[in-house]
């Protein structure tokens, strides 16, 4: 199996609400709320861990789900997400550039 | 339900407040004559300061970020607080002349993750417009930046609104947008200033104007269902809010200032001296508002357009009195359904009541 590396779109604004996340597109202003279960593999898709790892420590440590179950599943979730363009999906580590340097740091124009 | 429909009523129960503007300076590169705000500058917050209140936001669950003024980009440090809101991943929106942005700034606004700009347009005359805006040229400016805001795949929305002098050039202004790429909104609500002062009033649409307007299929869509009779109102309307102010948004000055919306200047407390979290659970003045369903109001909670009425409780705290009707949206719910409301049913009565002391002269 390729390991597969997951990073949020930086065109994108999320906020947890409760126990799930919002997320809307910078892009096409489309609007999407992610599950519990998706929100926890949002939070880790930080293109530095594999989706495998994201899949054994988070999901399946906090939703008592095996890794062969789950995995396909968070596959899919990732894929679709891609599709729409607010995550990045890779064979490799993606790096991920901060949106912006701490308010008070020169601001490159 | 939609989704937005289900987050707000999520956003309710939960109470989050999921919608913040934040006006980040009064000070403005033009003087549009109906504006309802002084554009001195009596201390706004430094950019450090808004970076501190945008994480107590970010901590208090907001998701939507209006980012606006006076003219937001006067301040030379408005990027680094656009870039500050962006890093904590709220969904940002601008309110701008745009009369500042060039090429630079439009690419930078797009790689930011900006959702969407929204413009004031008062006109698709330069004539009209710049006589609103009080600055020569304005609108070819303005012109310029909405193309290259577009160029670079921003969402724009073009706002106009409608007063004594534009009403006529609606027509124009949305087809103008059109061939910008841009969304198209129509505001004929002009309010008082915010110190009270409402001069600014004589500017707003005459009422044969506003019926023209609200009988436009072009700019409100199905005109029957639009300007329908109101439905017969049911508990759920008697049990419902009168808005989102208070509620799910509110409204922060460039001085840190809190209200339950921005035109709704009822204050609740100063984020400078204040945890925004506990003026948004404790302030006594948001706990009022909440109180409020619409079958408390005094007078709407007996008008058959209670359900479809637009009334803003900002507009009535203005007027005196926040549970009380708001004269405007009265006006509009009449001049859209000529069926007289229960704001105006009582004013007809008040002032055909002889007073208390009558003199005839012989």
């Amino acid at each position: 199996m390729n390991e597969k590396y997951i990073a949020r779109s930086r065109q994108v604004a999320y906020r947890v609400l409760g126990e799930e996340t919002i997320v809307m597109s910078a892009t096409d202003s489309r609007l999407f709320n992610l599950s519990e279960v998706a929100t926890v593999i949002w939070q880790a898709a930080d293109g530095r861990t594999s989706l495998s790892e994201i899949v054994n420590r988070r999901v399946c440590a906090e939703f008592d789900v095996l890794p062969q179950v789950a995995y396909p599943d968070a596959l899919a979730f990732a894929e679709e997400l891609a599709r729409h363009g607010i995550l990045h999906i890779s064979d490799r580590p993606i790096p991920v550039v901060e949106t912006s340097a701490p308010i008070g740091a020169a601001v490159n124009p | 339900m939609s989704l937005m429909e289900q987050l707000n009523r999520k956003a309710l129960g939960l109470g989050v407040p999921l919608s913040v503007h934040l006006d980040v300076t009064y000070r403005c590169n033009e003087r549009c004559e109906h504006c309802y705000l002084e554009h001195d500058d009596r201390g706004e917050m430094t950019a450090a300061e808004i970076a501190g209140v945008l994480r107590q936001l970010a901590d208090a669950g907001v998701f939507f970020l209006t980012l606006s003024g006076g003219e937001p980009f006067v301040r030379r440090d408005c990027f680094e607080i656009i870039e500050c809101a962006r890093s904590l991943h709220f969904n940002v929106k601008l309110k701008t002349n745009a009369v500042l942005l060039r090429e630079k700034e439009a690419k930078r606004l797009r790689a930011l993750g900006v959702e969407q700009v929204q413009i004031s347009v008062y006109s698709h005359r330069a004539e009209v417009h710049d006589a609103t805006t009080k600055v020569a040229g304005s609108l070819n400016r303005t012109l310029a930046a909405i193309r290259l805001l577009r160029l670079h795949g921003l969402k724009v929305t073009i706002a106009n609104v409608l007063m004594r002098g534009n009403s006529r050039d609606s027509e124009g202004v949305r087809a103008l947008a059109a061939q910008l790429g841009a969304h198209y909104t129509l505001d004929p609500t002009i309010t008082p200033m915010i110190d009270g002062n409402t001069s600014v009033l004589r500017l707003r649409l005459p009422a044969q104007e506003l019926g023209e307007v609200f009988h436009n299929a072009e700019l409100v869509g199905d005109v029957e269902s639009f300007c329908a009779p109101p439905p017969p109102v049911d508990e759920d309307v008697r049990e419902g809010l009168p808005c989102s102010a208070g509620h799910t948004a509110c409204y922060i000055s460039p001085y840190g200032d809190v209200y339950p919306c921005v035109q709704f200047p009822l204050p609740c407390g100063n984020v400078r001296r204040q945890q925004f979290l506990d003026i948004w659970r404790s302030s006594s003045q948001l706990e009022q508002v909440r109180s409020i369903r619409a079958k408390d109001l005094p007078t709407c909670s007996s008008c058959s357009h209670l359900g479809t009425c637009t009334r803003c409780p900002g507009l009535a705290y203005m007027e005196g009195d926040m549970r009380g009707p708001s004269t405007a949206d009265c006006e509009k719910s009449f001049i859209r359904t000529g069926i007289r409301t229960a704001g105006m049913l009582l004013r007809d009565a008040a002032s055909a009541m002889p007073g208390l002391v009558q003199i005839q002269l012989s």
